[in-house]
């Protein structure tokens, strides 16, 4: 059996377990077993409706108390239900919380992980995975030794796949271990779509010259409904909060389209996008070494190009 | 208080990645090797900071690694790092290394045990939470922030799209990321100190590998930009939606 471990916050399954479910669900089809998910906590989301996405059932510890994520706690949950259930293969979403209990359920269960992982197993000699590796400028086939496995899908690698079922949840009751984190305050940036969880990214580097010009580039954003980020000078000169630096020391992401705005395009912040599927690179300086790295390029002065853009896209939503 | 930093050693960030032996290993040929930045710029540097302000604080750097990871275990100990240990041994299974550095952290009482969010080579991000499980202490990852006061650290940790802020008793084990200190350049003190700091190696204890890597290989290269005029974005959405379908 195939267990996928569902992430959630705020009442709300995460996009990125929506994925893991889909794919945990492929490899139950290629294993010839069930696929399966696990729930700790509660949420708003209709669980039979994780049928459509491959899940045959859900089980579900419905407690409260485990919607503060306490990575000991959950990791420990999720161990112990693995085993219950005698599960094969247990899938996480490479997100925030996957990478912090992915690695202890594997050695729960003396079970190898890949983290990361960017493909469906091959079974052909043993059970092999492909990840990410060199912060997204290589890939590894990384071969699991142990009966047991752990895998962790990249988001946005593997899409989400439609099944005409529904699923049937199953209530659990385990013992709760003691808390070992206590959630004091939960700061959540309102309005703002999550950088890590955005299919459409918009984002600005020096050459808009300075935190004040930066309303054409949230116009864009707006219009076509795109979470913003930033290269690392912007962040380190304070043009734009941190948590918008997207690359290598920064959030690595890979959404469906990343729109980079006067960003010459450093091997650094290369590493941070290079999984997107779609990039645009707007840049007055045609020898821009981002430009190697797009699939759509503007030479261009951003202060005349951007606006336009945004006018562009304004009125193709308007004659949808 | 006692504290240990992991520290890993990885090519640097401009280096140029290409395998040999059919793929299976990654060239090392005029490589830089530098010690990982979430391990230095933001695990080790707070340490650091901590040691400043409670200079009772002793810092333990290890990694685990051949003798080549001298250099960088060294450049650790010039930026302030109190003794070293290297576990000789050059498997790079995360659940092997986890269980070397699991052997040390269960010799010496510490309280907090520091790693960065993943290393920029393999990008596991696994060494943190397979240390929680196997010391069975409480993990918090990707922390922007770290207070410590008497036994308990307040951490703030990255959440999707915002921040949560944890208290957790200590002992503990914290990844680490950008905002957590600023990168520190060594000055020549140090650099002098950390030539008689202790830099102790120890053999690892016997562990059976969990994975092994069979093939790397390289993305394929982008066919070629695709070039629109700046007077032509009606021209671009429509590519970006009939052609890429991404919106």
């Amino acid at each position: 059996m195939v267990l996928i471990y569902i992430d959630h916050s705020e009442k709300e399954i995460k996009k990125s377990s929506h994925e893991a479910i889909s794919y945990g669900a492929a490899i139950a089809k290629q294993l010839g077993c069930s696929a399966e998910a696990l729930l700790l906590g509660t949420v708003n989301d209709d669980l039979t409706t994780l049928g459509k996405l491959g899940a045959s059932k859900v089980h579900q510890l419905n407690n409260e108390s485990l919607n503060n994520f306490d990575a000991k706690v959950h990791a420990s949950l999720i161990a112990t239900t693995a085993s219950n259930l005698n599960a094969e293969v247990i899938v996480f979403a490479h997100n925030i919380n996957g990478k912090a209990i992915a690695p202890s359920v594997a050695v729960k269960l003396d079970a190898g992980i890949v983290t990361g992982a960017c493909s469906l197993p091959s079974l052909q000699n043993g059970f092999e995975v492909t990840k990410t590796v060199f912060s997204g400028k290589a890939f590894a086939s990384i071969k699991i030794e142990t009966p047991k496995k752990v895998i962790a899908i990249n988001q946005n690698s593997f899409g989400i796949q439609n099944y005409d079922s529904s699923a049937t949840i199953e209530e659990m009751n385990l013992p709760i271990p003691t808390a070992s984190v206590k959630v004091t305050n939960v700061n959540k940036i309102i309005g703002e779509i999550p950088l890590t969880e955005a299919n459409l990214v918009v984002s600005g580097g020096r050459g808009l010259k300075g935190p004040e010009n930066w309303g054409i580039l949230l116009d864009l954003a707006k219009a076509l409904g795109a979470a913003t980020a930033c290269s690392r000078p912007v962040s380190d000169s304070d043009w734009r909060p941190h948590h918008e630096h997207v690359g290598q020391t920064g959030i690595q992401i890979a959404p469906n389209l990343y729109i980079a705005i006067g960003i010459s395009g450093a091997i650094q912040h290369l590493a941070g996008v290079n999984r997107s599927k779609t990039i645009v690179v707007i840049n007055k300086d045609p020898e821009a070494p981002f430009f190697k790295a797009a699939d759509y390029g503007v030479v261009g002065d951003a202060f005349e190009v951007v606006p336009a853009f945004t006018a562009a896209i304004l009125k193709m939503k308007h004659n949808e | 208080m006692n504290i240990l930093v992991c520290i890993s050693k990885t090519p640097d960030t401009t280096a140029k990645i290409a395998f040999t032996e059919g793929n299976t290993k990654f060239d090392e040929n005029g490589v830089q090797w530098i010690i990982n930045p979430y391990d230095e710029w933001y695990s080790l540097v707070r340490a650091i900071e901590i040691k400043e302000k409670d200079p009772t604080t002793n810092i333990h750097l290890i990694t685990v690694g051949g003798p080549e990871a001298e250099p960088i275990i060294r450049k650790a100990l010039a930026l302030g790092g109190d003794e070293a240990i290297r576990v000789n041994s050059n498997s790079n299974d995360s659940y092997v290394i986890a269980q070397q550095i699991a052997a040390i952290a269960k010799q010496g009482a510490y309280d907090l045990i520091m790693t960065g969010k993943e290393t920029i080579d393999y990008n596991s991000a696994c060494i943190g939470s397979m240390l929680s499980a196997i010391l069975d202490l409480p993990y918090v990852s990707l922390a922007n922030h770290l207070e410590v006061n008497g036994n308990t650290a307040t951490i703030q940790r990255e959440i999707e799209g915002g921040e949560e802020t944890n208290e957790v008793i200590l002992p503990m084990i914290i990844s680490c990321q950008k905002g957590m200190a600023e990168q520190r350049i060594p000055n020549m003190r140090g650099i002098m100190a950390a030539r008689t700091k202790p830099l102790k190696v120890v053999d690892p204890v016997a562990t059976n590998a969990h994975t092994s890597i069979k093939e790397f290989s390289l993305p394929p290269a982008k066919t070629g930009v695709k070039l629109i005029a700046p007077d032509q974005m009606e021209e671009l959405v429509k590519l970006l939606k009939e052609e890429a379908k991404v919106i």
